[in-house]
């Protein structure tokens, strides 16, 4: 039964799902990432902050893939994702989902088939309990029927989320990656996509890795929070370790006066 | 940690049944995930085909693996069960399959009213009708759209709007300058086919000296033209079709007219001034190369000296022939334009629509360039030009 990960953050497995070892990622002649070490554990939501061009999505895109590495390694599902085969790398790659900053939706295909997509690339399953599939996960994701045969471009931005988010759940990852999922909703609808994370977390038993801003799904959601600065970890911890934190950026951070209520909630 | 998922490929699951009291019980075992799918689905039925109206309890104590695919296939049969009037219940599911299960349940399984189709017998009308819906709005499109691109010209001439002279120049440089080369190429080509397919026809006569008044007067009033143009529509219309589509998708078009730039003045301008300048410069050009594939074949195929076919070519051409091809250059570059601008600015959300629109382009282009060279022919005959 270890394989489903169980979701209280106290009961949280101690291995890693993601663990990337002196990750180094450049550019040219410029490094973005210089040697970062970082792990992210089964059942966990990790937030990861840091100033603009710290190298937050630099990170996010070298451990999916899509920017090779200069050295070190990255371990998804305890294997260097570099180093494997084509069928290996295909059968890690079935078991994450993507949430792009933009959604990245398909623009020619609409919500329910762009749903439908993975499914029909990798599942064979019988037509209509694909598309059975798919309407579930667009209301687990809090779309109604309504969008099922929307296109992308007439979507809200908030709906566009939520459509791509439940593209990417619909092979049922066990790691979830979101690039900026509450940027540009308005705070209903952001703390409503907090909530959302958080049931399918417990419902599938996801491992979140979050890259964002919002520092209320900070506080909301993850259960601890990497910072990064200038390509370097600067500290792992949980929301009360970073409130405690020396470093400079941080204190701004997290005592400057968006952050107040946070300070206040916590002390 | 040891990849099961992976390392058990193709695997097991079932379902069996038996009765106990008025309970029917169901044991499932194995892995109830997408992978069995199929399976599952006639594991299940096979499970609940005896059930013979009784309530059911779901015993999950034996699965190993459940995912949204195999727990859908378990709600949606507990939910038929219970629309019948029976009870159907779970047991002994790990603690998150049970979660995964409830999840599930609360989730209304609502579907979005099926899109009106139009009836197979009238598919044909619809099309028709749209087709010619859209020729007409096209056509007003491109009424105003002349209107606005006058107006910014206009505009331009009385001082009163900018002129761009580094976009022009970029533009001028990226369709004209860089068409260079191909055109001189694939005119020479075709002087060179044209000269040799008309060699060995006038031969038959002993007529051949006169393909050198052929190939002249049709390079100049027809085919150098007819050449540059289709050869920019495909390779310029489309850029500025795909250009202002995008352009629009990432509402770029909106920004500079929010900021009180008029795009028509500002992207579309620089673009239809390039065409309409540079189009006389490349038929002349082409018409240039297409003669000296005329001269090198009747010289090597035909025989025909170069100092005689010089001569024969100052007989041959005048001003007039230069002018006939030359005339018609702006107009065919200001209908290329029309056309790539008037599809890129209809470009919608999609990618889809923007590969549509350069298509649409660039073929329209075409088609219209070689129609308007007819009427143009037609013209000059009745005017005896």
């Amino acid at each position: 039964m270890s394989e489903v990960a169980t979701a209280k953050p106290q009961a949280v497995n101690g291995t890693p799902v993601i663990e990337t070892e002196k990750l180094v990622v450049g550019f040219g002649d410029r490094i973005i990432i210089d040697g970062l070490d970082l792990s992210v554990r089964r059942g966990e939501v990790l937030g990861v902050i840091g100033p603009s061009g710290s190298g937050k999505s630099v990170t996010l895109r070298a451990i999916i893939g899509l920017l090779p590495h200069r050295s070190g390694t990255v371990k998804v599902l305890g294997r260097d994702y570099q180093n494997l085969g084509r069928r290996e790398r295909l059968e890690t790659e079935r078991r994450w989902g993507v949430l792009f900053q933009q959604g990245a939706l398909f623009s020619s295909l609409t919500v329910l088939e762009n749903v439908e997509f993975p499914m029909r690339e990798h599942l064979s399953l019988p037509p209509r309990l694909r598309r059975e599939i798919a309407r579930l996960k667009i209301e687990l994701v809090g779309l109604g029927p309504e969008s099922h045969n929307l296109y992308p471009s007439e979507l809200s931005g908030g709906m566009i989320k939520r459509a791509a988010l439940a593209r990417a759940l619909a092979l049922d990852p066990e790691i979830l990656f979101l690039d900026e999922p509450t940027a540009g909703l308005d705070p209903i609808g952001a703390a409503k996509f907090d909530e959302l994370i958080l049931t399918l977390r417990d419902a599938l038993g996801l491992t979140v890795y979050m890259v964002t801003h919002d520092l209320d799904s900070l506080a909301a959601v993850t259960d601890r929070i990497a910072a990064l600065g200038k390509g370097k970890l600067l500290m792992v911890g949980t929301l009360s370790d970073m409130l405690g934190a020396d470093d400079p950026w941080l204190k701004e951070y997290f005592g400057g006066p968006r952050a107040r209520h946070l300070m206040r909630a916590h002390s | 940690m040891a990849d099961t998922r992976i390392a058990a490929g193709p695997s097991q699951a079932s379902a069996r049944s038996h009765a106990q009291n008025d309970t029917f019980v169901v044991s499932l075992e194995g892995d109830w995930r997408a992978g069995n799918a199929r399976k599952l689905q006639s594991e299940l039925d096979k499970a609940l085909s005896d059930r013979s109206g009784r309530g059911v309890r779901f015993d999950l104590s034996a699965v190993r693996e459940l995912d949204t695919v195999g727990a859908w296939l378990l709600v949606k049969a507990a939910q038929e069960i219970e629309a019948g009037g029976r009870p159907a219940e779970f047991a002994a599911a790990s603690e998150p399959h049970a979660r995964l299960i409830a999840q599930l349940g609360a989730t209304p399984g609502r579907q979005a009213p099926s899109p009106k189709r139009t009836p197979a017998y009238l598919v044909p009308f619809e099309a028709l009708g749209r087709t010619v819906v859209n020729t007409w709005t096209d056509l007003v499109d491109s009424q105003a759209m002349q209107g606005r691109i006058l107006s910014a010209f206009g505009s331009v001439l009385m001082l009163r709007g900018r002129l761009r002279p580094p976009a022009f120049v970029n533009q001028f440089d990226l369709i004209v300058l860089r068409a260079v080369p191909i055109i001189v190429l694939i005119s020479v080509v075709v002087g060179a086919i044209i000269t040799q397919q008309s060699i060995l026809q006038l031969r038959n006569f002993g007529a051949q000296i006169f393909v050198v008044d052929l190939g002249a007067i049709l390079m100049f009033r027809e085919v150098g033209l007819l050449l540059a143009a289709i050869m920019i529509a495909g390779r310029s219309g489309s850029a500025i079709t795909a250009e202002l589509g995008s352009m629009r998708m990432r509402e770029e078009i909106d920004a500079l007219n929010v900021m009180g730039v008029d795009p028509y003045q500002a992207l579309v301008l620089p673009r239809m001034l390039s065409l309409v300048f540079g189009l006389p410069l490349l038929t002349f050009i082409g018409s240039l190369a297409g003669l000296v594939g005329t001269a090198l074949v009747a010289r090597y195929y035909g025989d025909i000296p170069f100092d005689v076919f010089l001569d024969r070519l100052q007989n041959a051409l005048n001003l007039q022939t230069l002018m006939v091809g030359m005339v018609k250059a702006p107009v065919m570059g200001f209908i290329i334009g029309l056309i790539a601008v008037n599809e890129g600015f209809k470009v919608e959300g999609s990618a889809e629509s923007l590969g549509r629109h350069t298509t649409a382009s660039v073929v329209k282009a075409i088609f219209m360039v070689i129609v308007a060279d007819g009427l143009f022919a037609v013209f000059f005959a009745a005017i005896g030009f």
